[in-house]
C-alpha cells in the first residue's frame, strides 16, 4: 500500500470513537488502489466530525492512512470547506446563517447579539466550552429567514431580541426538552 | 489529426494537442505563466489557473485558456485581438495587485517569470490597489524558504511534489483569496514530510519557493582573519555554473571555477569528487560484505539526502537498507576537519568548510546534529550553484576570463569515477568499477557501464563477478524510487544494489542549479559534460586515486576499518 504520510504520533482521542469511524469506513469497501477512493473522503470527514466534534491532526492522519492519500490532501479538503473544523467547538454550536435571504432580514444584527450576550466572536468558544458561534451561508430554509441552528436544531425568524431567550434554555441546561420554535 | 486555423494560418496537429501546442508548431507565441511541460521529466502542469494564455475561439462566448483547450477540427483561433490582449493585460495586472513590488531585493529577480511577463507587457504602473496576502515566511528547514506572499497559485510545485516526486508534502490550503500552497495544516516545512529535494523551487515561477541562503555567512567567514576558510565543490557545479556567465550550456569550467574561488579568497579549494572517491572505497567495501554474506539486500546508496529523507518518512521499515556511508559532502567535510586540520596545524573550530552544492537538501544534511565528527561542524555552510555565481559576480570574478587552475591537495585529486557522481547512474557506475576489480582481481576492460546511464525510469544491469552475479538498478526522481521501494517491501525485488537520486536526472538537475527554461536540453548537456570529464581522465577508478590510497596509508588504515567507521559512516535511521 502506498504510504505518503509521516508516522502518526501518539493518539489522545478516544479509541471507541476510532472504532466507530473504522466500522463506518469498513462498510464503504474502499480499496486503497481504487482511483475513485477520494470520492468518499468528504463523506468520511462528515462522519468523523460528527463523532469527534472536530478534525484534529491525529484524526486527519488516521483518515489519510485509511484512504492511502496524503495528509496534505486531507488537510486541503478540510481547509476548503467552512463546515469542517480542526479545533474543538462548544457543546452547543450556534450557527448563524448569513446567506442572502437571512442577511437582508437582519442576520448580521442577530450574529452581533449572540456575540454580545456570550462575550465571544464568531469562530470562538466560550471559556466554559459550552457555546461556540459560527456563521455559515444558507441552510436551505430561506422562508424562515433569519435562521440560526444550534447543534441539529433549527430556529427560524430569529430577531436580535430573541437571542437571550434562546440561550437561556441552554444556560439552564434543559436540552432534551422541547424548545419552542420562535415564529 | 486535427486541422485548425490560428490567426488565419492553417495548422494540423495530432489528436489531443492543445491550442498552445498547435500555435507553437507554427511559431506563434502565446504567453504562459502557470503552464509548464518538462517533456521527458514527465512534469506537466496545466491547471489553467492564471489564464494568461487566453485566446479567442470563434463561436465561443468566453476566452479559452490555450494551454488546456484541445484543438478541434475547423477551430478558428485568434491570439492577438484587442479583446485578447486587453484581457491578458488585466489578468496580469490583477495578479500583480496581490504581489509584492520588491523586485530589487528579491532573490528571484531576473529569473522570475512573473517579472518577465510584466516587462514584456510593458506594465508601468500598479493599476489595481487592493487587499494584499499576508502570510509568514517559512525558513524553518534551513534548506527551503517559503514566502507565500509571492505565490501566484500556479500549482506547479504541487504537481512536481505530488505527482512527479510523489512526496505529497504540498496542498492548496484554504480557499478564495486566502488560499495558499502549503504543507498539511499550514505546518512549517520542517515539520512536514518535505524531503528538501528542491524540485518545487526549480519549477516555481516566482520567489514563493527559493533556497535558504547562506551568502552573508559565507562572506563573514571569508573576511574573518582568525579563520582558515576552505571550500569544496560538488561535481555537478562545474557543468552548470558557466551558464550564469554566458558560457555555452554543457561547458565544463572546472579549472576556471577553481581560479575564481581562489580569487574570492578561499584558502584552499577542494573537490567533492575526491570525497566521492572516498565514498566509493567505503561503499564498495560495504557492498562486497553485504552481497557476499547475502544479508540485508538490496543495499541502497546514501549519497543523496533528499532520497534519505524520502525513505525516512515514507518507508520507515526500510531504513536499515541504505549504506551507512556518509555522503561525499560530509566525508570531505569530516576529513578536512580531522586529517587536514591536523596536517596544517589548525584547530577544527578555526577551519571553516564551505560547500558548494547543486542541492537544497545538502543544506539540511550539513545542519544535522550528528555531523560534527571533530567537535566542530563537518560542513559549516552550504551554498548553491546560484548563490556562488552571485558571490563570484559580487567580487568581480568573471568565469569567462579565468585561467584554468588545479584543485588543492590533498582533498582535490579526483578520478573520473568521482566526477560522474553528479549524474543519475554515476554513483553505481563508480561503485561497480571498484567492486568488480576488488572481487575478481581482474582489470575491467571497459569501465563504461552504459546500461546504467540515460533517462529511462528504472535502468538495470547484471554484473558477473565470477563467484556470483549481482543485479543492480538505478532510478532518479522520487516517483521512480517509490516503485523500486514498493517492490522491496513486497519482497519481489530482485536487486542487490540500487542507486537513487531524488532529482530527475541526478544532481545536474538539482534544486540549487541555475534556473533553466529549456530544462531537458540543459540537463542533457550538463550530463554530457560530466561524462566527457570522466572520459578524459587518466584515472577513472576510485581505488586507483593516489591521494585516497595515501589517506588510507597515513590515516584511515583500510576501508571499513574502525577509524573509517568512526569518521566516515553514520546512522540514517535517526
Amino acid at each position: 500500500m502506498a504510504r505518503v504520510n509521516p508516522q502518526p504520533e501518539e493518539r489522545v482521542l478516544p479509541p471507541e470513537l476510532y472504532a466507530q469511524l473504522d466500522a463506518f469506513i469498513e462498510e464503504l469497501h474502499i480499496s486503497p488502489d481504487d482511483a475513485r477512493r477520494k470520492d468518499t473522503l468528504i463523506q468520511v470527514l462528515h462522519k468523523a466530525q460528527g463523532l469527534f466534534g472536530f478534525l484534529p491532526e491525529e484524526l486527519q492522519l488516521h483518515i489519510a492512512d485509511r484512504f492511502a492519500v496524503s495528509h496534505a490532501e486531507v488537510s486541503g479538503v478540510i481547509s476548503f470547506y467552512n463546515y469542517f473544523t480542526t479545533t474543538p467547538k462548544g457543546k452547543y454550536r450556534i450557527n448563524v446563517c448569513l446567506g442572502t435571504a437571512c442577511y437582508v432580514n437582519g442576520a448580521e444584527k442577530v450574529l452581533q447579539e449572540f456575540e454580545r450576550v456570550l462575550g465571544i466572536k464568531a469562530g470562538q468558544v466560550t471559556a466554559d466550552g459550552k457555546f461556540s458561534i459560527e456563521s455559515l451561508r444558507c441552510v436551505g430554509a430561506c422562508g424562515l429567514a433569519p435562521v440560526i441552528t444550534i447543534n441539529d436544531k433549527v430556529y427560524g425568524k430569529v430577531q436580535p431580541g430573541k437571542a437571550h431567550d434562546i440561550l437561556e434554555h441552554y444556560l439552564v441546561e434543559i436540552v432534551g426538552e422541547e424548545v419552542p420554535l420562535y415564529a | 489529426m486535427v486541422n485548425l486555423f490560428i490567426d488565419n494560418r492553417a495548422v494540423t496537429v495530432p489528436d489531443g494537442a492543445s491550442i498552445l501546442e498547435a500555435a507553437q508548431q507554427i511559431n506563434i507565441r502565446i504567453p504562459t505563466l502557470c503552464y509548464l511541460d518538462l517533456g521527458e521529466l514527465k512534469m506537466v502542469n496545466k491547471t489553467a489557473s492564471c489564464r494568461i494564455c487566453s485566446v479567442e475561439v470563434e463561436g465561443r462566448r468566453n476566452l479559452a485558456p490555450a494551454c488546456a483547450t484541445p484543438a478541434a477540427e475547423g477551430m478558428k483561433v485568434t491570439t492577438n485581438s484587442k479583446r485578447v490582449l486587453f484581457a491578458r493585460r488585466r489578468l496580469l495586472e490583477l495578479l500583480l495587485s496581490d504581489h509584492p513590488f520588491t523586485c530589487l531585493t528579491c532573490a528571484k529577480s531576473t529569473d522570475c517569470e512573473l517579472q518577465t511577463l510584466a516587462w514584456e507587457f510593458g506594465i508601468n504602473t500598479q493599476r489595481y490597489q487592493g487587499e494584499k496576502s499576508e502570510f509568514p515566511i517559512d525558513k524553518t528547514s534551513g534548506a527551503l524558504k517559503r514566502d507565500p506572499d509571492k505565490c501566484i497559485r500556479c500549482r506547479r510545485c504541487e504537481t512536481m511534489c505530488n505527482e512527479v516526486q510523489t512526496v505529497h508534502a504540498l496542498t492548496a490550503y484554504g480557499r478564495g483569496f486566502t488560499v495558499t500552497v502549503a504543507p498539511a495544516e499550514m505546518q512549517p516545512l520542517a515539520e512536514s514530510n518535505c524531503t528538501y529535494c528542491g524540485q518545487c523551487v526549480s519549477v516555481c515561477p516566482t520567489a514563493a519557493l527559493t533556497g535558504h541562503g547562506y551568502i552573508q555567512e559565507t562572506w563573514a567567514a571569508l573576511f574573518d582573519p582568525t579563520k582558515k576558510v576552505v571550500v569544496q565543490v560538488a561535481p555537478a557545479i562545474r557543468a552548470a555554473i558557466g551558464e550564469e556567465f554566458g558560457i555555452p550550456i554543457g561547458t565544463a569550467v572546472t579549472g576556471k571555477l577553481v581560479a575564481g574561488l581562489r580569487r574570492m579568497g578561499f584558502d584552499a579549494v577542494f573537490d567533492t569528487s575526491w570525497g566521492a572517491d572516498l565514498t566509493i572505497l567505503e561503499e564498495a567495501n560495504e557492498i562486497i560484505k553485504r552481497v557476499s554474506a547475502n544479508e540485508n539486500l538490496p543495499i541502497l546508496t546514501s549519497c543523496c539526502p533528499g532520497w534519505i529523507n524520502f525513505v525516512k518518512y515514507q518507508f520507515p521499515e526500510l531504513k536499515y537498507m541504505p549504506s551507512t556511508c556518509k555522503s561525499p559532502q560530509q566525508m570531505t567535510g569530516t576529513i578536512a576537519k580531522t586529517f587536514y586540520a591536523e596536517k596544517i596545524g589548525v584547530k577544527p573550530q578555526d577551519l571553516i568548510m564551505i560547500s558548494v552544492m547543486p542541492c537544497l537538501a545538502k543544506k539540511y544534511e550539513a545542519n544535522r546534529p550528528e555531523h560534527q565528527t571533530s567537535g566542530a561542524r563537518d560542513v559549516d555552510y552550504v551554498i548553491t550553484t546560484r548563490e556562488l555565481s552571485k558571490m563570484l559576480k559580487e567580487s568581480g570574478v568573471d568565469l569567462r576570463y579565468m585561467p584554468d587552475e588545479e584543485f588543492d591537495n590533498p582533498l582535490g585529486e579526483a578520478t573520473g569515477a568521482g566526477v560522474i557522481f553528479g549524474v543519475t547512474g554515476g554513483v553505481l557506475e563508480a561503485a561497480l568499477r571498484t567492486v568488480y576489480e576488488k572481487v575478481t582481481g581482474a582489470e575491467l576492460a571497459d569501465v563504461n557501464f552504459e546500461a546504467v546511464r540515460g533517462w529511462k525510469d528504472v535502468r538495470e544491469a547484471t554484473i558477473d563477478l565470477g563467484s556470483r552475479t549481482v543485479n543492480v538498478a538505478v532510478a532518479s526522481g522520487l516517483g521512480n524510487a517509490r516503485k523500486l521501494l514498493e517492490n522491496i517491501e513486497k519482497g519481489t525485488s530482485k536487486y542487490d544494489v540500487i542507486e537513487i537520486m531524488a532529482c530527475p536526472g541526478g544532481c545536474v538537475n538539482g534544486g540549487g542549479q541555475p534556473y533553466s527554461h529549456e530544462r531537458l536540453e540543459t540537463i542533457q548537456a550538463r550530463t554530457q559534460a560530466l561524462y566527457e570529464i570522466d572520459d578524459h581522465k587518466t584515472i577513472r577508478k576510485s581505488h586507483e586515486n593516489p591521494s585516497i590510497i595515501k589517506l588510507y596509508e597515513e590515516y584511515l588504515g583500510e576501508p571499513g576499518s574502525h577509524k573509517a567507521h568512526e569518521l566516515l559512516h553514520t546512522e540514517y535511521w535517526y
